[in-house]
């Protein structure tokens, strides 16, 4: 079968030379996956890439990596596939070099262009505010007022949402649209939730050499349930405002306050460790010309939940405005960039985990 | 260290299992692997299951296997040319060798896709033979062994029947090893055409090897040359039937082909030589590279039709496809002619009409052929048509030393060696006179290489 790209050509060289072998099919999900079928479309091989965990084992397994002449890479091409495929679904169309190659310098600017241009229009209006928000019984809304700030990221948020899912429909329509049920999307919910396939098929994972002592399952979970704890932060508060009445700023004990430390520090630890993580990492298992992508969504993570905890610990000073600025710069660069960088691979990921429960359901069904 | 306790010359299944069952016992080891850290190990990285004896099902086996049963299976794949006597103590130790590698790192996993057929007898490497190997290789490292790559023992000093010190050739020159025990656990010499050929002659030259080129041997002549008592000849080895396209070198697993059932093998005569349909297929796997090797240019074709593609394991190369047979005979570049009449009469002696049943002797066979196919005859009349080319593939060879029920080596004069161990392919001869059973390599090696390692150990102590 012909393949739009020479990473796919090279996967689905691969997964013959895999299919013919097997020795892996305990690791993980992919190489079960992968024995359900003889030949590839590129949205198999799409499916089998963002099934796949990158943790590394079959690397170390295979009898065949390079230099054998074979020269099998199943992680490293995968992970290839992996990231053109973010770009390949992305919506609209002409967002989808932007992140792939630029992730880092992109996000870092658009983060303090935001950042600088909420100052300004703080500024323009009300320029004592900057220096003295945290003197004001209003705090934040002193400086942006309420209805502003949720008309921005209201729109950045809804568009967001619309274009993620635009990237997430077109995905699954080339894996097949598969007729998934209940249970398989709890069977995903579970794998994805404990990162089942991040564990080298019970040994541990590998990153830098071919000892099993990879963390980043670790790391990412700090950093996922982080991100769940903030994201619930946000919705508490909320349902605070419209439901109760009750409006911003909250004490360090209240709901919205404690869920946003608890995820501040997840996504301060997370990332830190999945950086460092990344530094070390074999250059073999990773994909070429995508780390800016990479880094740069880690980073957006780290830099709202530093900031975010920064607030918490600084808002009673004069740094509140710089400090805020800074926030909701980060979170609205984080909400723009998220249909067009690596947070799409939790998506995919979830998807294609979803997929393989519905596969192997039915390929393990009593024939009758 | 001037004096090491324990020397070990190979980097194998066999190998690690004697230096980590000497190290645990106390003794300073060292091991030499003449291959480069990637292509350490031989044939053990190729590998996927081991076959021991259990009395009952477990996680991973589907059901028992006794010992009895498993003498029987050794002694009918060998036509009885073993030492019964060692095979047996081999097999009752492989019941403790299920518990005893896995303590050393090494995970299993129920039979892989495609080998229902032994997943009650094998146990099944989670990740594969490289993935066992890795265990073993941190297992040992962690208890103190130490490892060093490119370094091929080619001479060894011996006096009367003990072994004094090595000849240890390295990239930087060649060093000497003095060490007061050895464990010779260095593999076969297939990668060494030229030693091939004393057996096999000229055919050798159309040999393919099924592992990696540094399997030459050279321990095992330097042992037999120092008055070790030689094992086998040179003919003898695990030889099947593998795609000729496959390269010379450790094409492993992907290049086999588990099809011969489905179809009919010629020659480069376009003419059958031998019943495909004589026994189930694991249990005749391994003769067709000797059946391969013995046919004109050691070549052979397996041609089969559209409905039987689908049926057997995918391998590393894609059939040659064709519409018509005399299509198919000229791609493959045979006599178009004779390859039609070699179907036709083949398809008209067909006695079918029984249910068609790959996993066990279908009884649909020939009348009239010599040679028939006595099992799983089925036309061959679907276009399109298809074939792989097949040569035969070394896995490795059963010339070596040999050794008593202690893994020590016997000497020219019958007198077992004070300090000589042999593990793993290098004293398989022991065992397999002739013929294979999928997995007793990697039994050889573990329970030789475990009882090289604690044999060894109590000689030093």
């Amino acid at each position: 079968m012909s393949h739009s790209t020479p990473a796919l050509t090279e996967a689905d060289r691969l997964m013959t030379v895999c299919n013919s072998c097997r020795y892996c099919e305990g690791l993980c999900a992919v190489f079960p996956a992968m024995e359900l079928k003889r030949s590839f479309s590129d949205g198999d091989l799409n499916h089998l890439a963002n099934l796949c965990h990158n943790c590394g084992a079959c690397y170390h397994d295979c009898q065949f990596t390079p230099p054998h002449e074979f020269a099998v890479n199943v992680p490293g091409t995968l992970a290839q596939v992996r990231a053109e495929s973010y770009a390949h679904y992305a919506w609209p169309k002409a967002a989808r070099p932007l992140f792939a190659r630029h992730g880092t310098a992109l996000a870092i600017g658009m983060t303090l262009v935001t950042a600088l241009f909420i100052l300004g229009l703080v500024a323009a209006n009300e320029p004592g505010a900057l220096l003295t928000a945290h003197l004001d019984d209003a705090r934040f809304y002193a400086l942006l007022p309420h209805e502003a700030m949720v008309a921005l990221f209201g729109a950045a948020f809804l568009w967001m949402l619309l274009a993620v899912f635009m990237g997430a429909r077109a995905f699954w329509r080339d894996t097949g649209t598969p007729q998934t049920e209940l249970r398989d999307h709890t069977q995903a919910t579970l794998d994805a939730a404990r990162l089942r396939y991040l564990d080298g098929g019970g040994m541990g994972c590998f990153n830098e050499d071919d000892q099993p002592t990879d963390r980043r399952r670790l790391w990412h979970h700090f950093t996922f349930y982080g991100f769940l704890l903030c994201l619930g932060a946000t919705s508490l508060a909320t349902v605070y405002h419209y439901v109760f009445g009750w409006e911003a700023p909250y004490t360090w004990h209240s709901g919205p306050a404690l869920l946003g430390i608890a995820g501040g520090i997840g996504l301060v630890i997370g990332p830190l460790g999945l950086l460092s993580a990344k530094r070390a990492r074999m250059q073999e298992l990773g994909a070429v010309g995508f780390r800016g992508m990479e880094v740069g969504f880690i980073l957006m993570l780290l830099i709202t939940g530093a900031s975010g905890l920064a607030l918490r610990v600084l808002g009673e000073t004069a740094l509140l405005g710089p400090l805020l600025a800074l926030h909701l710069g980060a979170v609205l660069t984080f909400f723009l960039s998220m249909p067009y960088g690596k947070f799409v691979h939790g998506l995919y990921r979830y998807l294609a985990l979803s997929r393989h429960a519905r596969d192997m359901r039915i390929a393990l069904a009593p024939k009758r | 260290m001037a004096v090491w306790d324990v020397l070990v010359a190979g980097g194998g299944n066999a190998a690690l299992c004697a230096a980590i069952a000497a190290r645990r016992a106390g003794r300073s080891v060292l091991v030499l692997e003449k291959a480069p850290k990637f292509y350490r190990g031989g044939n053990t990285r190729h590998t996927r299951n081991m076959r021991c004896a259990h009395d009952t099902a477990t996680g991973t086996l589907t059901g028992p296997y006794t010992g009895d049963e498993f003498m029987e299976d050794l002694l009918r794949v060998t036509s009885g040319n073993t030492d019964e006597a060692l095979s047996r103590m081999m097999i009752d130790r492989s019941y403790e060798m299920l518990d005893w590698i896995q303590q050393q790192g090494v995970r299993f996993q129920p039979s892989l896709g495609g080998t229902l057929s032994l997943g009650r007898t094998n146990s099944f490497f989670l990740g594969g033979g490289r993935s066992m190997l890795n265990a073993l290789y941190r297992t040992a490292e962690g208890l103190g062994v130490e490892i060093r790559y490119e370094h091929e023992v080619t001479e060894v000093e011996i006096d009367g029947p003990s072994f004094r010190a090595a000849t240890v050739t390295t990239p930087a020159g060649t060093t000497w090893i003095e060490a007061r025990s050895l464990i010779a656990a260095s593999g076969g010499f297939q990668a060494d055409i030229d030693w091939l050929k004393q057996g096999w002659g000229d055919r050798a030259e159309n040999f393919l090897i099924r592992g990696t080129p540094y399997n030459k041997g050279s321990l095992t002549r330097a042992l037999i040359d120092s008055g070790v008592r030689q094992i086998g000849d040179a003919t003898q080895c695990h030889a099947v039937a593998i795609d000729a396209r496959a390269p010379q070198f450790d094409g492993g697993i992907i290049t086999r082909l588990d099809c011969v059932v489905f179809g009919i093998v010629v020659n480069k005569h376009a003419k059958r030589f031998y019943d495909e349909g004589e026994d189930i297929w694991p249990k005749r796997y391994a003769i067709w590279g000797r059946l391969v090797a013995d046919q004109p240019d050691q070549i052979a074709w397996i041609l089969f039709d559209a409905p039987n593609l689908e049926k057997f394991m995918p391998s590393l190369f894609p059939p040659v496809e064709a519409g018509s047979i005399a299509e198919l005979a000229q791609k493959l570049s045979l006599d178009p002619a004779q390859l039609v009449e070699t179907v036709e009469t083949f398809n008209a002696s067909v006695i079918g009409g029984k249910p068609f049943n790959h996993v066990e002797p279908d009884g649909n066979r020939t009348e009239g052929l010599s040679p028939e196919k006595s099992n799983w005859a089925q036309r061959i009349e679907t276009a399109p048509f298809y074939a792989y080319p097949v040569r035969p593939g070394i896995t490795f060879t059963y010339l070596g030393v040999r050794v008593d029920d202690r893994a020590r080596m016997v000497m020219q004069d019958g007198q077992p060696a004070e300090n000589m161990f042999a593990a793993g392919e290098i004293m398989a001869g022991n065992v397999l006179g002739q013929g294979y059973a999928a997995g007793i390599g990697m039994t050889i090696g573990a329970v030789f290489g475990r009882l090289a390692g604690e044999g060894a150990a109590t000689h030093v102590a």
